[in-house]
């Protein structure tokens, strides 16, 4: 879907933002663009919707080089959120969601409909948020009508510029998680920076770890933890590699689907509702802390109403075992 | 008991204010038709003055050398009095109203592009970037952002400019505009205190009311704008006591 050929980029000051940079982003992944400031994960986004135009390079939309696209034109097709949020707080809700549907001038009813369903998406009733004002709303809020305004015109592309950065660290992680199903819905192609490691593995597909102007290593979350490329990425991803590990591993790889005997009456316990449980959804982290919570070696796992197995400690071990080779 | 040899306070008082009341009574229709007139030159020049001046302000956001020598310009001429003023525009302008219009637009410009300026420059870089990450023209996110978003400090400028304009404008009647600035030049002619004095009244009276009618729009676009602002009570009553 977008692709960086040997893309550098050298500002007017003669600051080297970014060089030779290759990568390639699939149609509906989340890739995140993650390093510490000035490392130019921004500027590598900014190149997407031409805000930058490489020094030396191409960046390809679909196949085509961007250069050759009306950068207006191009920007109405690509989402765009940013920290600041940057609403407009002449206008309303409503009306700030229907900033690029108006651009693109699409009749009245469209809109009207367009921008109701993405409120409705963003948990923000229309009936009650459609007329308020931006000043009136809470940080979270205002991001949530951020990123609907950008979701508006439904695009192919999402570039997302630290979206939750400045919000506390609750109404962060509500944002993160509501907006993982969010896109499980849109499908559409995300890229997103961040300089938080955890926002990185928790929200993307894909990983792009950035060190100043140079990307050092692309890959899943997964193989990032397992297999670190440098010691800029060791240090990078921090000395709980372990923790994050079995953050990004799910509790349906472990688990074991028949119920050994010894575990028969753990399964009963669960029933009758007096047993913690874990839901192959969760992740392995979750399913540790809750054995040592419980003081226990095993716990049930269940879905809705079904039990569907066990997960025990020493599964989860040695799983990690046979991911990272023993390391 | 006889009458006290000086009149009560009261009585001083009323035969004082009686003279210019009775000056008011016996010319009333002069007065009505002077301050319409005064009225009406300051909306032509005001007519003329704020979109020229709108104008310039928006045009001179995109080059700050522009932006210098116009904000300077536009200083250099608050420096020339106005019956100067008057003088060099007659040759161009004849006398009577023209040259005065012409006059109060000059002087209105640096309130007006200033503030324009100002407002626009001022106006949150987030919301401007945002319009241009989304997709707007830079004439967009003028119209769309930029321009809404600065009009409570435009309409600062505005207010600002008109209270300068009813002043000058009543110097205007030295070279044949009209307006109330006719009786004042009379009343100095031929020493008449009580025809200044009303007629200056109903000056600060018009500049007053023109003042607050532009500081009421202001507090609208402030409020539509989000700003959080404490509601003049003048507003409240116009809008109903609410927002």
């Amino acid at each position: 879907m977008i692709e960086f050929d040997n893309v550098t980029k050298v500002y007017d000051d003669g600051t080297v933002a970014i060089e030779d940079i290759n990568f390639e982003v699939a149609e509906g992944t989340t890739t995140v663009l993650v390093g510490p400031s000035g490392c130019g994960k921004t500027t590598t986004m900014k190149l997407v919707n031409r805000l930058e135009d490489p020094s030396e390079g191409t960046v390809y939309f679909d196949g085509t080089d961007i250069s050759e696209l009306d950068p207006i034109e191009l920007r109405r097709e690509v989402g765009y959120v940013i920290q600041e949020i940057g609403l407009f707080d002449h206008m309303s809700v409503g009306e700030n969601v229907a900033t690029v549907p108006e651009l693109k001038e699409w009749d009245r009813e469209r809109v009207d409909a367009r921008v109701d369903e993405l409120l409705e998406l963003m948990d923000l009733p229309p009936a009650d948020y459609r007329d308020q004002y931006p000043r009136e709303l809470s940080g979270g809020q205002r991001q949530r009508v951020g990123v609907a305004r950008a979701l508006a015109a439904d695009p192919d592309v999402l570039l997302m510029d630290e979206p939750f950065g400045a919000l506390d660290p609750i109404t962060r992680e509500n944002l993160q998680d509501e907006f993982l199903d969010i896109q499980e819905k849109i499908n559409t192609t995300i890229l997103f920076v961040t300089h938080s490691i955890d926002e990185a593995l928790k929200m993307g597909d894909r990983i792009a770890i950035f060190d100043i102007g140079e990307l050092v290593q692309y890959d899943t979350p997964r193989e990032i933890l397992r297999n670190p490329k440098s010691d800029f990425v060791r240090d990078f991803i921090g000395s709980d590699r372990t923790l994050k590990q079995l953050q990004v591993t799910n509790v349906a790889e472990v688990m074991r689907e028949e119920v050994p005997d010894r575990y028969q009456g753990l399964v009963e316990r669960e029933r009758r509702d007096d047993i913690v449980a874990v839901s192959p959804t969760d992740s392995t982290q979750v399913a540790l802390s809750r054995i040592i919570g419980a003081d226990t070696d095993a716990l049930p796992v269940v879905d809705g109403d079904r039990i569907r197995g066990v997960v025990t400690e020493d599964d989860i071990r040695q799983k990690r075992a046979v991911t990272t080779g023993g390391v | 008991m006889t009458a006290a040899t000086s009149p009560l306070p009261t009585a001083q008082f009323v035969a004082f204010v009686g003279e210019y009341l009775r000056f008011a009574g016996d010319n009333a229709d002069e007065l009505l038709a002077l301050t319409v007139e005064h009225f009406v030159i300051i909306v032509q020049a005001i007519a003329i003055a704020v979109p020229l001046g709108v104008l310039l302000g928006v045009l001179i956001t995109f080059d700050d050398r522009a932006a210098t020598v116009v904000l300077w310009l536009s200083g250099v001429m608050m420096t020339i009095p106005s019956i100067a003023l008057f003088g060099l525009l007659i040759p161009y302008f004849g006398i009577g109203q023209p040259p005065v219009i012409v006059a109060l637009v000059l002087y209105s410009q640096l309130p007006v592009v200033r503030n324009t300026y100002v407002g626009l420059t001022q106006v949150d870089e987030a919301a401007v970037e945002a319009g241009r990450g989304l997709g707007m023209s830079r004439l967009e996110r003028l119209r769309r952002v930029q321009i809404p978003m600065a009009l409570p400090v435009i309409m600062a400028g505005v207010r600002n400019a008109v209270v300068i304009l009813i002043g000058i404008a009543a110097i205007g009647a030295f070279i044949g505009a009209g307006g109330l600035g006719v009786l004042i030049f009379d009343g100095i002619d031929h020493a008449n205190v009580p025809q200044i004095v009303v007629t200056t009244v109903l000056l600060s009276a018009l500049t007053l009311a023109f003042d607050y009618g532009f500081a009421l729009l202001e507090t609208f676009f402030r409020l539509r704008n989000g700003e959080e602002i404490e509601i003049p009570r003048g507003y409240a009553l116009l809008t109903g006591g609410s927002q």
